[in-house]
């Protein structure tokens, strides 16, 4: 009994993370510098389509084949994610939301990471 | 070979789960994996497992030391990402010996927590392992203290009486620099059950992969999902013969292919560096991550 009551916590505690990370708090904390940074594939076709790829390996599962959102996890079509900057959107993959559910991407090479926001901003320009 | 055959005949059950799990998977959870992990057997880097996957891993060594009989030790791995920053993890271990026998030697329990919130230079992992294992284990997982390749030369009859509870602790220091993975970790580790003293180790590793731009078309033996890199481990003594005497180390190279269907395959030839060492063990491993594995048990809205 106690074992499912502290099982439960954790999936209640571990939503409420996950809802967390939609409220674009994170705009808040990334540097000017970051901010300002250019995706060197910018509009760049093969680069969408590389990052369609990897989009689908790495990111789908949580935020939708579509990028629509999935449950808790936030859609990437939001106006906040268009209105975000290319850097801004790197910064996030670089150090993910940790304590709301988004881990850091930092483990995929940094092109990798450029392409997966050429596909975003495809899908959603 | 025999050595394998022998394992199978005292492990039906265990062999055969070993054998269908991997075809289990693949036909009810065709889902491709996240290829950030870096093709390590015993470093640990700071990557931990994406919150609701499961990672399912099966992997193996394999050594013929000189004056010891052959061994065979697999492990089996679940390790379930259960929040973007704490990952944990559950190990099953046993292993089979030429002209010996084949024994299950215990299990282990580990959590890694990343305390910081942020992408860093250098950033920590706090690892805390429960083992419970007894002395016939194999598996090389890690190397502490003055352990040296003679204690493979024990009888399994007589090795597994010996049962070591210990909490390990390691801290894991890793960097991301321009596609390289390059990771620290040091090792304490204290038996409770006995009145051993502290015993320390180390892991060092670097990978990349092959190329760092993803390809427009999906594909199997790209450059990108092959990584390669180089391990090397050892032993530091105990609290009261730190350092390098009479000690193991070991040293090779790594690599991994992670596959579109989401299978990680990796194999590591690892040199023995001094006398206290194996000539070479070598290593392979399989590992399926089902993603999201959590939504399985989710109410589907």
């Amino acid at each position: 009994m106690k074992a499912r009551f502290l099982v439960f916590s954790a999936l209640m505690v571990s939503s409420l993370l996950c809802f967390a990370t939609a409220n674009g708090s994170w705009l808040k904390k990334v540097p000017e510098a970051d901010r300002a940074r250019v995706n060197p594939y910018a509009g760049n076709v093969e680069a969408a389509r590389a990052g369609a790829n990897l989009f689908h390996n790495n990111c789908a599962k949580c935020h939708g084949e579509n990028a629509e959102g999935k449950g808790s996890r936030p859609s990437l079509k939001s106006e906040r994610i268009k209105n975000a900057t290319d850097g801004e959107i790197a910064w996030l993959l670089k150090n993910g939301e940790v304590y709301k559910g988004m881990p850091t991407w930092a483990g995929l090479p940094e092109q990798e990471r450029w392409q997966i926001i050429t596909y975003l901003r495809s899908r959603n320009p | 070979m025999r050595v394998i055959t022998r394992f199978i005949q005292r492990f039906p059950l265990w062999s055969a789960c070993l054998v269908l799990l991997p075809g289990f998977l693949f036909q009810f959870a065709p889902i491709a994996l996240a290829q950030q992990e870096p093709p390590y057997f015993v470093t640990y880097s700071s990557v931990l497992e994406e919150p609701g996957n499961l990672e399912i891993e099966n992997q193996n060594i394999a050594a013929a030391p000189k004056d010891a009989n052959a061994f065979f030790a697999p492990t089996v791995e679940f390790e379930y990402g259960a929040t973007a920053w704490w990952t944990t993890e559950f190990y099953l271990q046993g292993q089979a010996t030429q002209n010996d026998s084949a024994v299950f030697t215990g299990f282990r329990f580990e959590n890694r927590f990343r305390p910081l919130p942020r992408e860093y230079w250098i950033n920590p992992v706090l690892y805390v392992e429960y083992e419970n294992v007894n002395g016939a284990d194999k598996s090389f997982l890690e190397i502490t203290g003055n352990d040296t390749i003679a204690g493979v030369q024990t009888p399994n009859a007589i090795a597994r009486k010996e049962v070591v509870r210990t909490m390990e602790e390691k801290l894991i220091l890793s960097s991301n620099v321009k596609g390289w993975d390059i990771s620290e970790n040091f090792i304490g580790e204290k038996a409770v059950n006995k009145s051993n003293p502290w015993e320390f180790g180390y892991a060092l590793a670097a990978a990349r992969p092959l190329a760092l731009v993803g390809g427009s078309k999906a594909c199997t033996f790209c450059r990108q999902n092959i990584a390669v890199g180089a391990e090397m481990f050892g032993g530091l003594g105990t609290r009261y013969t730190f350092g390098l005497k009479q000690t193991q180390h070991y040293a090779g190279p790594t690599i991994a292919l992670n596959t579109p269907s989401g299978w990680t395959l990796k194999f590591s030839p690892e040199f023995g560096l001094n006398d206290n060492a194996a000539g070479v063990l070598w290593r392979f491993g399989a590992s399926y991550e089902i993603q999201q594995f959590r939504d399985w048990f989710r109410r589907k809205k």
